[in-house]
């Protein structure tokens, strides 16, 4: 029924639709046009991987290079949020989420509560995050579970083109502080998007596969490392059920457990470090909301506690992959206590 | 003791209204130190009582369509831009009928209704957000302006520099107000700001800077003026410096040991309410029983806000957990 | 063949994009006799999933297509030959069949017909057809459909005729906007599409509140139409099944939705998890809530069905050949409404639900084909 696009396209899909039909809505970012005070060439780059491209003509006026000052421009966005715009600013990579912090978690996440109820703040921060380009330390990390844990933030991470379309919509629609992440690894995945307008609900979690055995919940590009392990199990005999959180925050609880009443076995593939991340908040979940349930201890696979290594060998194994997300699964499986 | 400055004339309203408000901060904050002391009051204050001129120097220039942000120290920028002095003692107190629903306190006052993004707990949380509603009514082409006041320890924070830097870069209406008070907490601004002053800074940001006299309200008047106007006209940023001093501590229950007699002298010899009242009589724009007048229609006003705060009711358990988003 | 007495039973094609189907159990098993319209296998595809009937009678002596493996369209799945065969010649055959199977889709395989666009009424209408040069058959689906619903008739019927089907306003890739979502702006759809195709007259098909739009256009020029075939129309009879219709608009939810959906059909299996997440996806386009639940108004008063088609009928003056199809085990609009069509044909489909075009296709387009043939 519908053509197929990038990841990347459906992100810009979903940004060109909302500022054509909402004039409120702006962009702001690094680069995100690309040449401004540059004697070449304006829209440039349109964002360092191309996510912005073309909307800097397509809409003159709405697309806005910074300079390299986010505490400043990240601020601005959230203060224009709060005077009736709907701005879209890029975090470039969520690891510079440490020179703006302070505006994100102590400003937008708290203004409605605060005030009382009385302040709105329509932001959408997109940024990217992930290992896996050999970009390093400093430029490959997950982070999630650090935004998640604040209220009155919301966090989504999509993991396929029609997820990131449909979420982007509902991120600019949405009326609080929205942190939207893009896995950088993911930007060339093309997949069915249809080509009008739609907003995917924030709090669904997607069951990707059906399966009666276990339980694999997965957020981001994790959701395809685990079809991946899917399918070589299914070929074992081992039939996994694969969950798409989708959004962190709101977390779609029920589906989780839902699936772990009926498989009684979990395996959680979380790409963010081990301590105080989405791996242990939805083990802490389910072994506190589904206990009965549960036929073998649950099974978390995640990078390890370091940093991103740049070598090519070790970010590799830094990185979970299928055949361990397997061997989780066959642990699970074939428990006996 | 007369003023230099030259001014424009206001109306015979237009002096009474800014008398009246600075007599209406002055008295709030003596009010609640007052209380403080009792140990009603929950959590810290931070009063402003001292800094009145500016906050009505600039805010009298203000209308509907001009936001402010302001600190830690924000009851005097709150009545300046407007906000009900009722409902911020009651915030004060942490009553439900508090500006906040007693949610906030005294250091995150907000009435977005009035262009009041709000006092800030964190220093050099409010430029960025000035930039963003600047941004805002230039897009919107309202006319609006915003003006970020901080003080000289925000003046050092990386969000305050980049803020003076973006304001400039994207020539936005914005007016950056910063209130140098002499301490930030308990280090003299001479020794923390490298510059001689901090107005020196706005070259550096491509702005124009402007020192004032923070005790003169005409002064500030006429220099907010000047610059509200050059951004309401396209004409950019500007960096004003009020340089003043504050008659209270950092926060209340601050000892103030690293202070030396300068309070009393500024009460004495300098306190922007005393000049005020002595310049207008001069002139004899107004009368002294005018300002008698309101001076005791403002300590109604004040013990009027004090008995409605205490007498008010805490927020409930339900109340924890509401308005934390506009929809989950 | 080797032997020309070895008939292939082949994988089907459901909808006009299908390529692959997967095989997701054996009904019948080598050795079993099988007579026409027996059921083989169950089959699942990318849209839906479906049993496959025995077009053929015979002994089946192979099976060639395994449970859960892709099996591209019109590849050969198992062969039915007589007891005389060798066995060496289907061995033969399974090999080569075994070996069109792995070969897989071919990458330059075409996704099946160009969808065209025509504009009536200053909105944007999809519509797809295919087939032979000859008498054009449009179908018109139902509330909360598309042109896909027809995927089990389209392609079979397209060997006789030039069959489309379109996107009414609202549903499918078609413009979301339905306007006032009365039958008569839906029909003007319909005529509009029949212009925009270029013919003068065509056999109209209409499922639901496809058969009163059908009809409306019918009723409106019944010289452009050479046969109505109305499946389970709506608007004869007072009683409806409202809780349905209303939940389809309503529900927000895979959870909401899957129970909603099952009610249209006898047999709730054919409810697979793609069919209610391509459901959802529909629902979720801007403009698709608020175009249902107009519709929901125009189909409803009250918790009672709107009657309208009656009158519409009568209207066409008995110009125009009517046949009437109807599934007995319909839980949307009762069965027994079928008497009020009056001076129609009529085909009742034994135990089939209220989409007897999915669920017993073979049936239902031998029901058309034989309106169609009426006409003469």
């Amino acid at each position: 029924m519908a053509r197929t696009i990038t990841y990347r396209e459906a992100i810009n899909e979903a940004l060109a639709q909302e500022m054509e039909r909402d004039e409120s809505v702006i962009i702001m970012g690094e680069d995100n046009a690309g040449g401004e005070g540059s004697p070449g060439e304006m829209d440039a780059w349109g964002g360092v991987l191309g996510v912005t491209k073309g909307l800097y003509h397509k809409f003159p006026g709405r697309v806005l290079d910074t300079p390299i000052s986010e505490s400043a421009f990240i601020g601005a966005a959230i203060g224009a949020a709060t005077a009736g715009m709907r701005p879209v600013a890029e975090l470039m990579f969520v690891d510079f989420m440490g020179v703006c912090f302070d505006q994100i978690y102590n400003q937008a996440a708290k203004f409605r509560y605060m005030f009382g109820g009385k302040a709105v703040t329509p932001v959408v921060i997109r940024t990217m995050y992930g290992a896996g380009l050999r970009a390093a330390a400093q430029h490959s990390q997950c982070l999630y579970p650090l935004f998640t844990h604040v209220p009155g933030l919301k966090v989504v991470l999509p993991a396929t083109p029609y997820d990131a379309k449909g979420l982007m919509t509902q991120a600019i629609r949405d009326n609080d502080p929205v942190m939207f992440f893009e896995h950088k690894a993911l930007y060339d995945l093309a997949g069915p998007v249809p080509e009008e307008s739609y907003a995917l609900p924030f709090g669904e979690a997607n069951v990707v596969r059906e399966g009666g055995d276990v339980t694999i919940v997965a957020l981001g590009r994790m959701v395809h490392t685990s079809l991946e392990a899917a399918e070589q199990l299914a070929a074992a005999g081992v039939e996994c059920e694969v969950v798409d959180l989708r959004t962190t925050s709101p977390l779609d609880e029920d589906t989780v457990l839902e699936s772990v009443e009926n498989t009684g076995r979990l395996v959680v593939v979380d790409e963010a470090h081990p301590r105080c991340s989405m791996a242990t908040d939805i083990s802490a979940l389910v072994a506190r909301k589904a206990f009965g349930a549960l036929r073998a201890p649950v099974e978390m696979v995640t990078a390890p506690h370091t940093p991103v290594p740049f070598s090519n060998t070790l970010e590799d194994i830094y990185i979970p992959d299928a055949q361990r997300v397997a061997n989780a699964v066959k642990t699970v499986a074939e428990w006996m206590r | 003791m007369t003023d230099t400055v030259e001014r424009k004339a206001l109306t015979r309203e237009q002096l009474l209204s800014a008398y009246r408000m600075m007599r209406a901060i002055r008295e709030f904050e003596e009010r609640v130190h007052a209380e403080f002391a009792t140990g009603e009051i929950p959590g810290f204050v931070h009063l402003y009582a001292g800094e009145e001129a500016s906050a009505v120097g600039v805010c009298s220039n203000l209308d509907g369509r001009d936001t402010i942000a302001s600190t830690h120290r924000g009851h005097g920028h709150c009545i300046a831009k407007g906000v009900d002095v009722s409902e911020m003692m009651a915030e004060i107190y942490g009553r439900q009928t508090g500006s906040c629903h007693g949610k906030g306190g005294s250091m995150h006052i907000a009435d977005l209704s009035k262009g009041m993004l709000g006092a800030n707990g964190i220093v050099g949380g409010g430029p960025p957000l000035i930039c963003g509603t600047a941004l805002a009514a230039k897009l919107k082409g309202t006319g609006g302006v915003s003006v970020a006041f901080f003080g000289d320890g925000a003046s050092n924070q990386g969000t305050t520099l980049e803020s003076m830097n973006l304001a400039s870069v994207w020539n936005l209406p914005a007016i950056f107000v910063a209130e140098n008070n002499g301490y930030a907490e308990t280090t003299s601004s001479t020794w923390s700001v490298a510059s001689d002053n901090i107005a020196d800074r706005a070259a550096g940001f491509g702005m124009p800077g402007v020192i004032v006299d923070g005790f003169d309200f005409f002064a500030v008047h006429e220099a907010a003026s000047e610059a509200i106007a050059r951004a309401r006209t396209g004409g950019g940023p500007t960096l004003l410096e009020m340089k003043f001093t504050r008659y209270f501590g950092h926060f209340e229950g601050d000892q103030q040991t690293y202070r030396a007699g300068e309070v009393e002298h500024a009460r004495a010899e300098l306190d922007c309410l005393t000049r005020f009242a002595a310049r207008v009589t001069e002139t004899g724009e107004l009368t002294r029983s005018d300002l008698d007048a309101a001076d005791a229609e403002v300590a109604a006003t004040i013990d009027r806000a004090v008995d409605e705060a205490k007498a008010a009711p805490m927020p409930t358990e339900a109340d924890l957990l509401t308005d934390v988003y506009v929809r989950y | 063949m080797t032997d020309e007495r070895i008939v292939a039973v082949t994988m089907p094609k459901w909808g006009l994009s299908m390529q692959l189907g997967k095989i997701t159990g054996w009904i019948a098993a080598e050795g079993d006799d099988v007579s026409i319209g027996d059921e083989l296998a169950d089959i699942e595809t990318e849209k839906i999933a479906g049993t496959l009937e025995a077009a053929d009678a015979g002994t089946l002596r192979r099976i060639i297509a395994r449970v859960g493996e892709d099996v591209p369209v019109s590849s050969t799945i198992a062969l039915i030959a007589p007891a005389g065969v060798t066995d060496g010649d289907l061995d033969a055959a399974v090999a080569e069949a075994r070996a069109v199977i792995d070969a897989g889709v071919p990458d330059e395989a075409a996704g099946g017909p160009a969808v065209e666009i025509a504009e009536v009424g200053g909105r944007k209408v999809c519509y797809v057809g295919t087939g032979q040069d000859g008498d054009v058959v449009l179908l018109v689906h139902g509330y909360g459909g598309d042109r896909n619903s027809w995927l089990f008739l389209q392609e079979p019927m397209a060997a006789r005729y030039r069959v489309y089907a379109l996107d009414l306003p609202g549903h499918g890739t078609s413009a979301k906007d339905v306007g006032d979502g009365s039958v008569e702006t839906l029909a003007d759809t319909v005529l509009g599409v029949l212009n925009a195709i270029g013919v003068q007259r065509a056999h109209l098909v209409g499922h639901s509140l496809g058969g009163a739009v059908a009809l409306a256009a019918t009723a409106r020029d019944p010289l452009r139409v050479s046969s109505l075939t109305l499946i389970a129309p709506s608007g004869f009879g007072q009683e409806i099944n409202a809780g349905y219709l209303r939940g389809f608009a309503d529900a927000q939810t895979r959870r909401e939705l899957k129970p909603v959906v099952g009610q249209l059909f006898a047999d709730e299996s054919l409810v697979t998890r793609q069919l209610v997440d391509d459901l959802l996806a529909y629902k979720r386009l801007d403009g698709v809530e608020a175009a249902l639940h107009t519709l929901v108004g125009t189909l409803l008063d009250g918790d009672r069905q709107r009657t309208g088609s009656a009158a519409a009928l009568a209207a066409c003056g008995g110009e125009v050949p009517v046949t009437v199809v109807w599934g007995t085990a319909d839980r949307i609009i009762p069965p027994a409404q079928a008497e009020s069509v009056a001076g129609a044909a009529r085909h009742l489909i034994d135990g089939a639900g209220h989409m007897p075009h999915m669920e017993r296709p073979a049936e239902v387009q031998a029901a058309v084909e034989e309106s169609i043939a009426r006409a003469g």
